[in-house]
């Protein structure tokens, strides 16, 4: 399998995963903001905090209000934390791979960004907004199902699962995140129940709300939530999980040896520590070597696997 | 209602498939009778399905925005098939072959020993002045003396019904995997017309491709490693290329995928390592074929790849270099090359060429601007010509400088009155012109296309075809009437 093909479609997976989970946590924001009691404003900003943008974002905007930040998730054309450029990049990539994919990828990823062009200004109303985030989510699960459902499992499904599961592991971390810088800039009284609501955003945000409460049986407590999205390995979105698939993919490829030990080096970071107990400052020093240790992983791969960048 | 062919007028030119309004030639009489029993309902739903599969299917061609990035345009299709008799297509076929093996033993001279110029059939000064001429390839010795191992040469019929050659594309000739979904797509909205024509089928040509270019592999193995190259997504014909790579089994690579090793052979990176390249089908441009020999600063093609070529490591279709006999200027000394190699009169004569290299020719040429269309020597899509006969007279002023100036660089024709056939337009059908582009491939043997891309003026009146300047095409039967 060429290089530049396994690249592709390594990144292929992990825009469309992407722009699936940007897509989502901006639906969860949106309702989060109906159950608030009055006089509490969830604040827009985590959004931005997620997804690491803050410099493309205050060059195009002045505060962080619902509507600027909206557009800016799901419309800006250039920054890789919106919907709509994650989807072009989406379909870019498979646009040079299509001939390894299933055909209906390709149609899929081209009428998803059709949608997205035509009804952009829908998404940004307040009353058009559920319709299309639902069928950008939908349409991306479809598509990574069809993937899933009928690719042979070779190597380039290999490089595809990869994609999916370190962007998953990277975006659970980031929604984690999130919580704690919710309740600071969250305005307002009665911040103990404040807080449950903030934990069930952040299920909700990972379809992992009924998961959860099948495995826990319990109300939502931040020390299950915590357990849960980092070490559960039954679900597929936790970040232990994503990483057990990500060895399991590199398993399968020749000389993989240095990205299972960049793989094995997180896991460890991980188990070692105990999650459930964290407090917010120690929480926030976990998902940064996690991230750090993600990144990792990621240069090794494309190290081992993909071309060399231009001029070496 | 019922399709109206009594307002179908041929007008002054040649109709491939009507004769009047009123009479259809033999080979378009069932066609007419289906167009007659269809109702103009139903036939503008069919244009509409086809447009729809086109669509579903992918079928398109980039075109690429300052603004918006690159756009696939569905490819423009007319469904009315154009049919061809095959006893006429035989002739036309014989007269390709004929003329391919001389273009192949034209450029295998030119990088030789230049006999045809020594014995003064080719002018010395046509070849110092060509710009595709490739000093780098002088004296290499390609498998089979081949060096265009796939050309398109574009067929037009003028007012006397006659077929003419037009040019021949040597380089990087497009349009034949169009030629191959159009089949398709005319399967599914006219599956009853095949009943009764049969048309001959055209898909064995990824087959004969794959056959062709293995046949270049240094290496004698079952199944050698055959690529092809493109210069990436922002091409206009990247689908081409990722069809012709698909349905051949082969990697679509792009230049930085390849390397050339210090043994001068050629590799693709791929996640198991390297792994040795045999064959490249390459559809870029000798320019930026390789920074080394050609021009420096492309970044689409692979640095050592002529070195490789030449120590005999690795197989190239088209041979670098080819493009010295795909020049307008040289195109006009065609028929001489058939007479020269092959002791045979040319079977498709070329069409009337006034070659501004020689004084007497170029003086009918200024004196007749007016009724001409010049062209220059390379360039291609219909670019950089003279419409002579709705070309304003400061156009005309400027082409007569520029002929004056660069005389070698140019050649006149008159206009040709493409033949037309009939095209859905809205719910009715209108006359359009159309030319052909048959592919022919050279190995060790000689194969034609079963007919061709028909490309069609989609706009009324205009003679250009070029997808680029709103061309469309068509399915191109060959069917056989029986007679001879």
């Amino acid at each position: 399998m060429l290089s530049r093909v396994a690249e592709n479609v390594y990144w292929m997976c992990r825009y469309i995963e992407r722009a699936e989970n940007i897509a989502r946590v901006v639906a969860v924001t949106h309702n989060l903001q109906l159950d608030l009691p009055r006089g509490v404003t969830p604040g827009w900003k985590p959004l931005i905090d997620v997804t690491d943008a803050h410099a493309m974002y205050e060059a195009r905007h002045k505060d962080y209000g619902e509507r600027q930040v909206v557009r800016f998730l799901l419309g800006d054309p250039d920054s890789a934390s919106s919907v709509r450029c994650c989807l072009r990049r989406a379909r870019e990539n498979c646009r040079t791979v299509r001939d390894i994919l299933p055909r209906e990828a390709w149609q899929y990823l081209t009428e998803l960004q059709l949608y997205v062009d035509e009804n952009l200004n829908s998404g940004l109303t307040r009353s058009g907004r559920y319709a299309f985030l639902d069928r950008i989510i939908r349409s991306c699960q479809m598509t990574v199902g069809l993937l899933g459902s009928v690719m042979t499992r070779d190597i380039s499904y290999q490089f595809l699962r990869l994609g999916r599961n370190l962007e998953r592991a990277d975006m659970t971390t980031r929604f984690i995140d999130m919580s704690p810088s919710v309740r600071q800039s969250a305005k307002g009284p009665d911040l103990t129940s404040l807080e449950t609501v903030q934990w069930v955003n952040v299920l909700w945000s990972l379809s992992a709300y009924h998961m959860y409460r099948r495995k826990l049986r319990s109300q939502v407590q931040r020390e299950h939530v915590l357990w849960f999205l980092f070490k559960d390995d039954e679900f597929p979105r936790s970040f232990m999980h994503c990483l057990n698939a990500v060895e399991e993919s590199l398993g399968t490829l020749e000389n993989s040896s240095p990205c299972l030990l960049a793989v094995r080096n997180v896991v460890k970071d991980l188990e070692q520590v105990d999650v459930e107990t964290l407090e917010a400052r120690a929480l926030d020093g976990l998902v940064d070597l996690l991230q750090r240790g993600l990144m990792d992983i990621h240069e090794t791969v494309a190290r081992m696997y993909f071309l060399p960048p231009a001029g070496t | 209602m019922s399709v109206d062919l009594q307002r179908y007028s041929t007008g002054s030119f040649f109709d491939e498939m009507f004769v009047r309004s009123d009479l259809s030639r033999p080979h378009a009489k069932e066609l007419t009778r289906l167009l007659l029993s269809l109702g103009d309902d139903e036939l503008a739903a069919r244009q509409a399905s086809a447009d729809l599969a086109i669509k579903e299917m992918g079928i398109t061609f980039s075109v690429y925005s300052e603004d918006e990035g690159t756009i696939d345009r569905a490819w423009p299709f007319d469904i009315l098939p154009r049919i061809i008799p095959k006893a006429e297509w035989d002739r036309a076929e014989a007269g390709l072959k004929q003329r391919v093996r001389a273009l192949n033993m034209f450029i295998d001279d030119i990088y030789h020993e230049q006999r045809i110029v020594a014995e003064g059939v080719f002018p010395p000064e046509v070849l110092a002045k060509s710009k595709n001429f490739r000093p780098q390839c002088v004296g290499v010795s390609p498998p089979s003396s081949v060096w265009a191992h796939i050309c398109g040469s574009d067929l037009v019929r003028d007012r006397d019904g006659i077929i003419y050659l037009l040019e021949d594309n040597l380089r990087v000739p497009s349009g034949v995997s169009y030629m191959l979904e159009n089949r398709l797509v005319t399967k599914r909205v006219f599956p009853e017309l095949f009943d009764i024509y049969a048309p001959l089928p055209v898909d064995g040509y990824t087959a004969q491709l794959y056959d062709t270019l293995a046949q270049l592999s240094p290496r004698h193995t079952s199944r050698p490693e055959v690529v092809v190259l493109t210069p990436g997504m922002f091409n206009s014909a990247y689908f081409e290329h990722a069809y012709l790579a698909q349905e051949m089994g082969c990697q679509l690579v792009e230049g930085r995928d390849l390397f050339v090793d210090d043994d001068d052979c050629v590799y693709m990176r791929t996640v198991s390592g390297p792994q040795r390249v045999d064959v490249i089908y390459r559809r870029i441009d000798d320019d930026f074929l390789d920074p080394e020999v050609f021009r420096a600063e492309s970044t689409l093609g692979v640095r050592g790849l002529m070195r490789a070529w030449k120590a005999g490591k690795v197989g190239l279709a088209n041979a670098p270099g080819a493009g010295v006999a795909d020049d307008k200027v040289v195109y006009a000394f065609v028929p001489d090359f058939i007479r020269f190699y092959l002791d045979e009169e040319p079977q498709i004569p070329n069409v009337l060429t006034y070659r501004c290299l020689f004084e007497k020719e170029r003086n009918y040429v200024l004196a007749n601007l007016d009724k001409l269309v010049v062209k220059p020597a390379n360039e291609s899509g219909g670019y950089g010509m003279l419409m002579g006969q709705t070309a304003s007279s400061a156009e005309r002023e400027r082409f007569a400088a520029l002929i004056r100036a660069d005389p070698r660089n140019y050649i006149a024709q008159p206009t040709l009155g493409l033949s037309t056939v009939p095209t859905v337009v809205g719910r009715s059908v209108e006359p359009r012109h159309v030319d052909l582009r048959p592919f022919i491939l050279s190995g060790r043997t000689v194969q034609v296309t079963m007919g061709g891309l028909t490309r069609v003026a989609l706009r009324k009146g205009s003679l250009v075809v070029n997808s680029s300047q709103g061309g469309g095409s068509k399915d191109t039967w060959i069917v056989d009437t029986g007679d001879v």
